[in-house]
């Protein structure tokens, strides 16, 4: 047998030595200790992005990358998020707020040289807007004169469209109402240039598979090009010569990873391969929390909530037709708990479906804790102990924070008010198609709004508006939200809001859980990244600097 | 053998059409479509939008075009998530690192196997069957998406031997190699061994051992070219099988490779890339089995002659 | 993950009809001791899971503040970060992955076996026209088309492995194919066929019992394939509803806080490891106690 006891070791001895070659060249630099001295800033950044073109995408890692890449009219402060000027150096607003005036810089540069103009904004407004593009987000747009009507098609002219051009440098929108909110709708990137011309050279113009945005082909005008993209792998993009305000940037590079997996990414962090990270995993958030420095922890503007369906053709169950049903379901759960204990304290729990605060905005009443209430409610509807309401089925996709809470939630609602529900775990395609189909009883969702305004939560719940998804609707809503479109007066504005909002708390198609707050981990050697409610981090402020204190990471495993 | 090849060939493209068919059809019947997102596109949005990919022609001219298209332009079409790249580009560029990940893998693979299996098959339910047996299947006894994490925090994070993420350098590949080498590893060695049983039971061995040959020579001059035939045999499917089912392991390590579309394809509802996948796969598995039967037939005189 | 429907047939395994197979193989099987002890374990994991969750604690109830507990008196196991008991959740979970492997292996094992009967029997035309379909369907990547069945069945469980098993049973089938078409041409049978014999009392008389090693041989070895797949799919977050465990959910929650809360991927992990490691024990053992050329020497 003796020499077989040896055959065996040589696979053994080799996976050996082979470990200690390698590990001997192991030891080389971190990507955050390399890039700290090079000014090369690696990011977690989610998911592969879809594209890159502004007009086809929806996504947020894409977001994060084309706000590296392009630059719009104006962009916002990242401490306070007022509005700083873009490509528009200044800008002036008629008294009745309707019609703007922007003012191009003249050192404004697309990254290949050619000059911005008015023109550039004119066809790109008319590329998101025209029906052939399908653009996700076209809508956004939907603020200038007959823009809609252009977009559905009902209007062939683009020249009628509120987008005019003065002179080269000179840009005029005009808009249907006064948005108070519309120089804050700007950072969005629907309403960023895009150089048709490379467009044109690289494939049909509203064409989605078009090119143009493949790294030998791009030209963009933001403070950073695209240098490199390989799928799954990273995206690099480095710093213009040609952007206008060069001098500030600081970071040579950014290196974008798309990194699905929390758990993953939060490995790679610690073993120095990123400076930021996309999330973290909740699991993670205790042991990272008493190390302090390297957690962020930040308000986000959006709301994780229950759609109630309320289509009385798809949802058979007779009990959350009444309204007090549904407010006895809201009113059983115990946030806090949820809060606390399902996701770590890392969100806060919500009492309304606006997220207070931002633009001065307070909701008008807030939703109670109140299991007592709740169950005289299901007894004033005629289901006392929740008896007749029968088995209501809870649908959630696969990831995250979605299963404990649903399990936590279904349990609150068992014990305080004796009604049974099961928890519909779907893929990802089939939720959301079983979702806009109403082919659900309650759905978990969130909203994370588009631009800083409670207008962003509120219009969704229009009749008729694409992510209603609900069967909810109220004239009067709808009329409320009309009012606070035409107002001119910021307080009389947000009082038509916060009426509305207490209507759709009243009526209950949307039981609010919690506010979202962005987690995630940052090294202190990331400089210029202000938090913020809309998590918007222009990277043109970003530096990193060398001499910062090493992070300490947490022992994981010993900290409860 | 030109002949041989040239049917297997026709054979291969048969099946690739079959396969082809009936995943054009069946992605379709599964809910969802490649354009539900985060927020809903509004009714004209979406009508736009399936015009302009052709959704709203009836199925047979869809499927059609979609088959001329490949036919004749060998154009896989683009990738409905990722819209600015093709599928064949997206495969294009995955392919080679699947393979890589997968060669490293099964080369851990057949040495802890074959050795495992060889040694355990030369005195059966003994200690030294036992303990080779069981060590080779540790891999398939734990799903990867733990003893991965596991290899990963220990060497990774903790020892800080190899890096975690990636696909650039050596050190990237090791860990992900060791994960999936482990997991095929039990089947290389019940594949050997069975084979080994099965041919130290032969006539020819027995001669060879009342002639006097060392237990060595026994063993590495007679017994293992029959013996593992059974093992070769498993390579082809083995390696089709670790380019496409790496899903696991390249999430965890993050590598581009292709495995990820297998899931990632479905899940998006690509129609496009799912098509491109099965046919790959469809062809790879045709390719490898008709590779492998070459490799046997030139190792075994006597399949030759049937 | 599991790539079962690319493994070729394990090692042609030829029956000699005789009245003392049975016998001679159990007498082999007892010598192999790892293969009996594994039998042991399976029969205790699967009373256990069967008979426990009676006793145990309830599976679904949480206790949200306290978090995940290590083991202690009054959770042998510890708890999870919903506050649950580990070992109930554990043993109902083992129930789940134990039915799902044997429906799954069920359904493969009825088709399996009677198309690869039908095309062993008739050969022919018949034959290569079967086993075109079963190459075909070889050919398939298996993880796209169970996601895909997945979305279609996502909510039955027990429907979708019924349909995981219509996957498996490619190799069942050539495995009983290739024994039918070698039995098919022995005396015994010719002579059934010469006498007048129907062809059904056939099948299920003379050649099924016949290639019954083999397949209980396979069975063992499909069984820890498909637990593996419920482990895979859990990954995915595409295993049972909640708050129903399986060892697949348990193992996937418990990956996610291994450094924090060892208890919660070890105990799950180990139940599926020993498990899976029995189950491919006993096939091994079987197969070697059902191979009478090993009785040779």
């Amino acid at each position: 047998m003796k020499r077989f006891r040896t055959l065996s070791r040589v696979p053994l001895l080799g996976l050996v030595l082979f470990a200690l070659v390698l590990s001997g060249c192991g030891k080389r630099q971190t990507n955050v200790t390399k890039g700290n001295k090079d000014q090369v800033l690696h990011l977690g950044n989610g998911a592969e992005p879809s594209d890159l073109d502004p007009h086809t995408v929806s996504g947020v890692p894409e977001h994060v990358i084309i706000k590296a890449l392009f630059e719009g009219l104006v962009m916002a402060d990242p401490k306070d998020l007022k509005p700083e000027p873009g490509v528009a150096e200044k800008w002036e607003v008629s008294p009745d707020g309707k019609t703007y005036t922007f003012f191009l810089r003249d050192n404004a540069l697309w990254s290949n040289g050619d000059p911005i103009t008015s023109a550039d904004f004119i066809r790109s407004y008319e590329r998101i807007l025209n029906p052939k593009m399908a653009s996700p987000y076209a809508t956004m747009l939907h603020v200038m004169v007959n823009a809609k009507e252009y977009n559905e098609g009902t209007l062939k002219e683009f020249s009628q469209v509120g987008v005019h051009a003065l002179s080269d440098k000179k840009l005029q929108i005009q808009l249907r109402s006064p948005v108070a909110f519309f120089l804050g709708m700007l950072k969005h990137y629907s309403w960023f240039p895009v150089h048709t011309k490379t467009i044109d050279k690289h494939g049909k113009r509203y064409d989605k598979g078009n090119r143009w945005t493949r790294p030998e082909n791009i030209v963009s005008n933001g403070p950073f090009v695209l240098k490199e993209w390989r799928t799954n792998e990273k995206i690099i993009v480095a710093k213009s010569e040609k952007y206008w305000d060069n001098n500030r940037v600081r970071l040579k590079e950014i290196h974008f990873y798309p990194i699905e997996s929390e758990e993953a990414e939060e490995l790679a962090f610690r073993a120095g391969q990123l400076h930021v990270t996309y999330g973290v995993p909740l699991s993670k958030v205790d042991g990272y929390r008493t190390t302090g420095s390297t957690l962020r922890l930040e308000p986000y503007y959006g709301t994780y909530f229950y759609r109630v369906n309320l289509d009385p053709k798809k949802n058979p169950n007779v009990a959350l037709k009444d309204a007090r049903v549904r407010r006895a379901l809201s009113m059983a759960l115990n946030r806090e708990s949820l809060i606390k204990n399902v996701t770590r304290s890392v969100h806060t729990p919500a009492y309304s479906y606006v997220p207070p605060g931002p633009v001065g905005y307070l909701p008008k009443d807030k939703l109670k804790y109140d299991p007592e209430a709740a169950r005289k409610l299901l007894v004033e509807a005629g289901f006392p102990g929740g008896k007749g309401v029968g088995k209501i089925s809870i649908q959630t996709n696969v990831s995250d924070v979605h299963k404990p809470l649903a399990e936590a939630i279904q349990q609150m609602w068992k014990k305080e008010l004796g009604i049974e529900s099961e928890i519909v775990t779907q893929e990802w395609k089939v939720y959301m198609d079983a979702q806009r189909n109403l082919d659900y009883v309650l759905s978990r969702s969130a909203w994370i709004a588009d631009y800083m305004d409670p207008n962003s939560f509120l219009e969704i719940f229009r009749t008729g508006n694409g992510n209603n998804s609900t069967g909810w609707s109220n004239a009067e809503y709808d009329k409320l939200i009309e009012e606070s479109w035409a107002q001119n007066n910021a307080v009389a504005r947000l009082e038509s809001l916060k009426k509305a909002e207490a209507l759709l708390l009243q009526e209950g198609p949307v039981i609010p859980i919690f506010f979202y707050v962005r987690d995630y981990l940052i090294t202190s050697s990331v400089k210029g990244w202000s938090p913020n409610v809309l998590d918007d981090h222009p990277f043109k402020y970003v530096f990193l600097d060398e001499a910062a204190a090493a992070d300490k990471l947490p022992v994981l495993g010993t900290t409860r | 053998m030109l002949k041989f090849i040239a049917n297997r060939v026709a054979q291969t493209l048969a099946v690739l059409f079959v396969v082809g068919t009936i995943t054009f059809f069946l992605v379709r019947l599964a809910p969802g479509s490649p354009f539900d997102q985060e927020r809903n596109m509004s009714p004209d949005v979406r009508r736009n939008m399936e015009e302009y990919y052709g959704f709203d022609k009836p199925l047979l001219v869809q499927y059609y075009r979609y088959f001329s298209g490949i036919i004749l332009r060998g154009d896989f079409g683009p990738s409905y998530k990722y819209t600015n790249r093709t599928v064949t580009e997206l495969i294009a560029e995955s392919l080679p690192i699947s393979v890589e990940l997968g060669l490293y893998g099964m080369a851990i693979a057949i040495s802890i196997g074959v050795v495992a299996g060889v040694v355990a098959s030369l005195r059966p339910n003994t200690v030294t069957d036992y303990v080779p047996m069981s060590l080779s299947m540790v891999g398939i006894t734990l799903p990867t998406f733990v003893s991965g994490p596991v290899l990963l925090l220990v060497f990774g994070i903790y020892l800080r031997w190899f890096s975690v993420s990636g696909w650039s350098e050596a050190e990237d590949k090791v860990l992900p190699a060791i994960t999936l080498g482990l997991y095929y590893a039990a089947y290389f060695a019940r594949l050997s061994r069975g084979g080994m049983l099965e041919v130290m039971s032969q006539d020819y061995i027995r001669t060879a051992r009342a002639k006097g040959a060392s237990e060595t020579r026994i063993v590495f001059r007679h017994a293992l070219r029959g013996g593992l035939l059974p093992a070769i045999s498993f390579f082809g499917p083995a390696l089709a099988g670790i380019i496409s089912g790496s899903f696991t392991v390249e999430t965890i390590f993050q590598i581009p490779g292709l495995g990820r579309y297998f899931v990632t394809a479905a899940s998006n509802r690509d129609y496009t890339m799912i098509m491109g996948t099965v046919v790959l796969f469809a062809a790879l598995i045709c390719v490898f089995n008709m590779l492998v039967d070459i490799v046997l037939a030139w190792l075994n005189p006597r399949l030759r002659l049937e | 993950m599991t790539v079962d429907s690319t493994l070729p047939a394990p090692a042609i395994v030829e029956v000699e009809p005789g009245h003392s197979l049975w016998q001679d193989a159990w007498a082999r099987l007892r010598k192999n001791r790892l293969a009996v002890a594994s039998g042991v374990l399976l029969l205790v994991m699967a009373c256990a899971c069967l008979i426990g969750p009676i006793f145990s604690q309830d599976y679904a109830e949480q206790n949200l503040s306290t978090y995940a507990t290590p083991p202690s008196a009054e959770h042998w196991l510890g708890t999870d970060t919903a506050g649950r008991d580990l070992l109930s959740r554990i043993l109902i979970g083992g129930r789940v992955s134990f039915s799902v492997g044997l429906c799954a292996t069920a359904v493969a094992l009825l088709i399996g076996v009677t198309y690869g009967t039908i095309a062993g029997f008739y050969g022919g035309r018949v034959d290569m026209v079967m086993m075109r379909i079963v190459d075909i369907i070889y050919a398939f990547p298996f993880t796209i088309f169970v996601i895909l069945l997945m979305s279609l069945f996502g909510r039955n469980f027990l429907l979708l492995f019924a349909a995981i098993g219509a996957v498996e049973w490619l190799t069942m089938a050539r495995i009983v194919r290739g024994q039918v078409l070698t039995l098919r041409r022995m005396e015994f049978i010719e002579a059934a066929i010469a006498t007048g014999v129907p062809r059904r009392r056939i099948i299920l008389r003379h050649l099924i019992p016949n290639v019954l090693g083999p397949i209980i041989v396979y069975t063992t070895l499909t069984i820890p394939a498909i637990m593996l797949l419920e482990a895979f799919l859990s990954f995915l977050g595409l295993g049972v509803p909640p708050p129903m465990a399986s060892w697949g959910v348990l193992i996937d929650d418990g990956r996610k806080v291994m450094e924090e809360f060892w208890w919660l991927i070890t105990f799950p992990g180990l139940a599926l490891s020993l498990t899976l490691f029995a189950l491919n024990f006993l096939g091994d053992g079987l197969r070697d106690a059902l191979d009478p050329k090993a009785s040779k020497d």
